[in-house]
């Protein structure tokens, strides 16, 4: 039923951009869910929006615009995260940030367009000059978070055991925030800022609470993200219907499907042995 | 006795205020030492000097024989906040107590996987390494928090409040467990507790913290009515009944 043009041409960078994005948010999206940065997750690509309307305003490349906004985003949140409530630094950042991007769209003159791009992405417009950088971000996005993996979970789990054993809780922290921020700054312009967060949140909220082996609810974080954004990506290609309807609504889904899941497996009752009080 | 762990008139200020001042004693290898002490007193307080997570404001802490660092310590925090859905089992915890610290992802080996269940069997946590370690109950987290310590092989062991929420039998078993810890495997155990009863048959050193000051020595020493009165500074009274100790503020 599917048609076989949507693998050719410009639909193959599609493909190839969507899958690089798909991993990149299904492993960071992991450790912002466990970590409680979801809101972060939230504020770093909306407020790279404004990064990347300057960009274009200056006639550079959009993503140069969207690293460095990002990157600064999250080195502000996790120096001022330390002093202030956590929460309300993202919050404060984010609307910053909107606030100039608004700015910038509106002395620009194609900016309605470019907002809208930017916020719900260009899936089908990836061109093959875009994916090597794509590429190359996401490579370094995902080394990130693999070379990291143990202290993250240390600091996730157990930050002042962490601590008492030389991993500085701070310092992950804000080594998380520059590498999500890496990892925006190649997703946005791809599948927007909005669809980012979904995907980023959705499929790791989801593989958490299917299982409580970590290295699997990473793959399984990773590989509910790729499910979603190719059945997306096919279903909007056939229906003509916006590729955010299908990612969202896969997200939700998953999430449910998880919760679901995890319901039954407590339901089933456990092994444990449970010795009785003296 | 190899001091392990010594401290020199430390003191310790916070927001402007003397927590604690000219604290010192030694923990020797394989010595049971307990620091003791009522809520506030700084019990918490002391074990994160010693920890290096609070700067002290006069005095030293000297970890290791001569000061050559007392290899791996482990720690048991106080508070255990571990969010229930964070994916990560009891197993896990106590791996990553191997090499959380590490960069990349484990490599697992035989080694590695018998050296996480010798320390869940140690702990008699065994029975629920594939549970989800935010879903177990405030005592099933301590033991295995107190595995996740345990399972480089430290030579000290600090544990804070590690009693606070155990029922009557965990209490005696992992009392009997770390007094068998410090014995067999000659590792320094300092822990601190708001109840010395419990730790009475185990207990070699008393680190009793009262008023911002200690007094240390064996519990027969330390914990007598003119001794307690003196480092309170009103008058309390030591009352040894079968075999309990209850100390009751005089008038
Ligand atoms: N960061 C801080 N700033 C100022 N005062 C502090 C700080 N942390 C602790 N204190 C004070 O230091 C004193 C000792 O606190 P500490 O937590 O060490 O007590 P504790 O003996 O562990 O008590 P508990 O039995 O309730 O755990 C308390 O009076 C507390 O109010
Ligand atoms: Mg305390």
């Amino acid at each position: 039923m599917f048609s076989s043009l949507m693998f050719t041409g410009l639909m193959a960078n599609t493909w190839i951009a969507a899958t690089i994005v798909a991993v990149i948010a299904g492993m960071t999206g992991f450790f912002a869910v466990l970590r409680g940065e979801a809101f972060a997750a939230h504020a770093i690509p909306n407020g790279a929006f404004a990064g990347a309307a300057g960009a274009s305003l200056l006639g550079v490349n959009v993503i140069w615009g969207l690293a460095v906004v990002a990157i600064a985003s999250a080195l502000g949140i996790g120096a001022l995260g330390s002093k202030a409530r956590h929460d309300v630094v993202t919050a404060l950042t984010l609307v910053l940030m909107l606030g100039l991007g608004a700015l910038f769209v509106s002395i620009s003159n194609q900016y309605a367009q470019q907002a809208y791009s930017l916020l719900f992405g260009e899936v089908f417009g990836v061109s093959s000059a875009d994916v090597p950088l794509i590429a190359v971000l996401g490579v370094l996005a995902l080394a990130g978070i693999g070379l990291a993996f143990r202290p993250l979970m240390l600091t996730s789990a157990m930050p002042e055991v962490a601590e008492a054993r030389g991993v500085s809780v701070r310092g992950m922290e804000i080594y998380f925030l520059v590498v999500m921020a890496l990892a925006t700054s190649m997703t946005v312009p791809v599948v927007g800022a909005l669809l980012l967060f979904s995907l980023m949140i959705g499929p790791a909220a989801a593989a958490r609470s299917i299982t409580a082996r970590p290295g699997l609810a990473l793959a399984l974080s990773v590989a509910i993200a790729l499910i979603t954004v190719w059945l997306s990506i096919a279903l909007s290609y056939q229906t003509n219907w916006p590729l955010g309807f299908f990612v969202g609504v896969g997200g939700a889904l998953f999430y449910l499907a998880g919760l679901a899941a995890r319901g039954l497996a407590g339901l089933g009752g456990g092994t444990r042995r449970v010795h009785p009080a003296a | 006795m190899f001091p392990l762990l010594q401290l020199d008139g430390v003191g310790v200020r916070l927001g402007g205020r003397q927590v604690l001042s000219d604290v010192s004693f030694t923990v020797g290898k394989g010595e049971f030492a307990a620091i003791i002490g009522p809520n506030g007193a700084g019990k918490t307080t002391l074990i994160r000097v010693i920890l290096g997570l609070r700067p002290t404001s006069a005095g030293r802490v000297i970890k290791g024989v001569n000061g050559a660092g007392a290899g791996r310590v482990g720690y048991v925090p106080q508070k255990i906040v571990i969010d229930s859905d964070i994916p990560l089992r009891a197993w896990d915890v106590v791996a990553l107590g191997l090499d959380g610290h590490k960069l990349g992802f484990p490599f697992p080996s035989r080694r590695r996987r018998e050296q996480v269940e010798q320390a869940l069997q140690d702990v008699g946590a065994l029975g629920y390494a594939d549970a989800r370690v935010g879903e177990l109950s405030g005592g099933e987290q301590q033991r295995v928090l107190i595995a996740h310590a345990l399972v480089s092989r430290p030579q000290l062991l600090l544990l804070d409040e590690p009693l606070a929420n155990l029922d009557l039998r965990s209490e005696q078993e992992i009392v009997t467990l770390l007094g068998k810890l410090a014995r067999e495997h000659e590792i320094a155990v300092l822990l601190s507790a708001h109840d010395m009863n419990p730790l009475l048959p185990v207990m070699d050193r008393i680190i009793y913290v009262a008023n911002g000051k200690v007094a240390t020595g064996s519990t027969d020493e330390v914990v007598t009515s003119e001794g307690l009165t003196r480092l309170y500074g009103h008058p309390v009274d030591v009352l040894r009944v079968r075999g309990r100790v209850v100390v009751v503020a005089g008038d």
